[in-house]
């Protein structure tokens, strides 16, 4: 059903498109990088494609698969008006793992880019508030790479000895979100 | 150590019974073993038949800390600080596997047990615990709390003896 809309992308972009599959009916173009914005606001404003909704921003790491590019940005699109979807997929370097914001495109991007940020650690061009957005500020690393160590945790707190000494405030708060969920809405002092 | 008092025995008795019936409880409750708490709570299962009936909603009036659910590392400093307000003698249960040891949850974002933040009374096992171990875990509460054998009740007696 929404052959139409690849076909017409494909069109308009045909320099930047690397390869394109479709698997139960999905659609699916991989293309490159550097163009993502253009791509889609051609894909929001062109009658014949509509994608009104951003439905989801994601990333994936292909550590140790292969890969010449380690990380693949993922966005699913869909018209309501038109009711297809499209899925485009970016291949990511490492050294350089940055691509460009598409909260001009659509605002409900924000909060996607800023999930993968916190978990995969891409960057976003142009992003208006690049930060983390799950975990704290004093969070070192993202966990969602594959090279993170599956169970090293970052406490925020911790009792030096749970049973002894209950009276004593022996736990450790650090840093400016001092596992706030609101930054300042806990702060009394 | 001080003076001995006649009747203390029988007063610590009174005491432990009338606290072991009445207490009042603050649930902190965070995931899916929320829906298992509602039905222990509800009129099928009615924890009030064991004299714990009474749910409050701020810290400074309760001395029973429900953690009903997971716990995650940005969650741990908030669950701390309503302990530290709740007043003593002051006792908590932990709730379904995710409380008592992380449950499942091996990884960067939850706490393996919220023992490694506050002190824990009484664990119930289970994911989601059935009903009727909730009530065999508040069972067990009360016996520990009448022989005062609680953490915060060993504390205070402690304090108590280093002051005397
Ligand atoms: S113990 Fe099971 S039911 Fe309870 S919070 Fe954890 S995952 Fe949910």
């Amino acid at each position: 059903m929404s052959k139409a809309a690849l076909q017409a992308v494909k069109k308009k972009f045909a320099s930047e498109v690397i390869s394109e599959h479709s698997q139960h009916g999905d659609e699916t173009l991989v293309m490159k990088a550097d163009k993502i914005q253009a791509i889609c606001e051609f894909c929001r404003d062109d009658p014949a494609v509509a994608m009104d909704m951003l439905s989801d921003l994601t990333a994936v790491d292909f550590l140790m698969q292969g890969r010449e590019t380690r990380f693949e940005m993922v966005y699913h699109l869909y018209s309501t008006t038109k009711r297809h979807r499209l899925r485009i997929k970016l291949p990511v370097g490492e050294a350089k793992a940055e691509v460009a914001s598409v909260t001009g495109v659509w605002k409900s991007a924000n909060w996607m880019e800023r999930e993968v940020w916190d978990m995969y650690g891409i960057k976003f061009e142009g992003h208006p508030d690049l930060r983390r957005i799950l975990l704290y500020e004093e969070f070192v690393g993202h966990p969602l790479r594959k090279d993170y160590p599956i169970a090293k945790r970052q406490p925020l707190t911790r009792r030096e000895d749970p049973v002894e000494n209950i009276w004593e405030q022996k736990h450790i708060l650090t840093g400016p979100s001092a596992g706030a969920h609101f930054r300042g809405s806990y702060d009394t002092e | 150590m001080g003076i001995e008092l006649y009747g203390v025995e029988t007063l610590q008795q009174i005491l432990g019974w009338a606290r072991k019936y009445s207490m009042f409880k603050q649930p902190f409750v965070t995931a899916c073993c929320g829906m298992e708490y509602m039905s222990a709570m509800g009129p099928r299962y009615d924890l009030s038949r064991f004299g714990c009936e009474f749910v409050q909603f701020t810290p400074r009036h309760t001395d029973l800390l429900f953690v009903v659910g997971t716990i995650s590392e940005r969650q741990a400093p908030v669950l701390r600080r309503i302990y530290d307000q709740m007043a003593d003698p002051k006792f908590v249960v932990a709730f379904g596997v995710c409380a008592s040891s992380g449950g499942f949850y091996q990884n960067y974002a939850v706490v393996p047990g919220v023992d490694q933040i506050i002190p824990v009374d009484v664990y119930i096992p289970g994911c989601p615990p059935r009903p009727e171990q909730v009530i065999d875990g508040i069972v067990r509460l009360q016996e520990i709390i009448q022989a005062g054998e609680t953490h915060s009740q060993k504390e205070l007696r402690q304090l108590a003896g280093a002051k005397g």
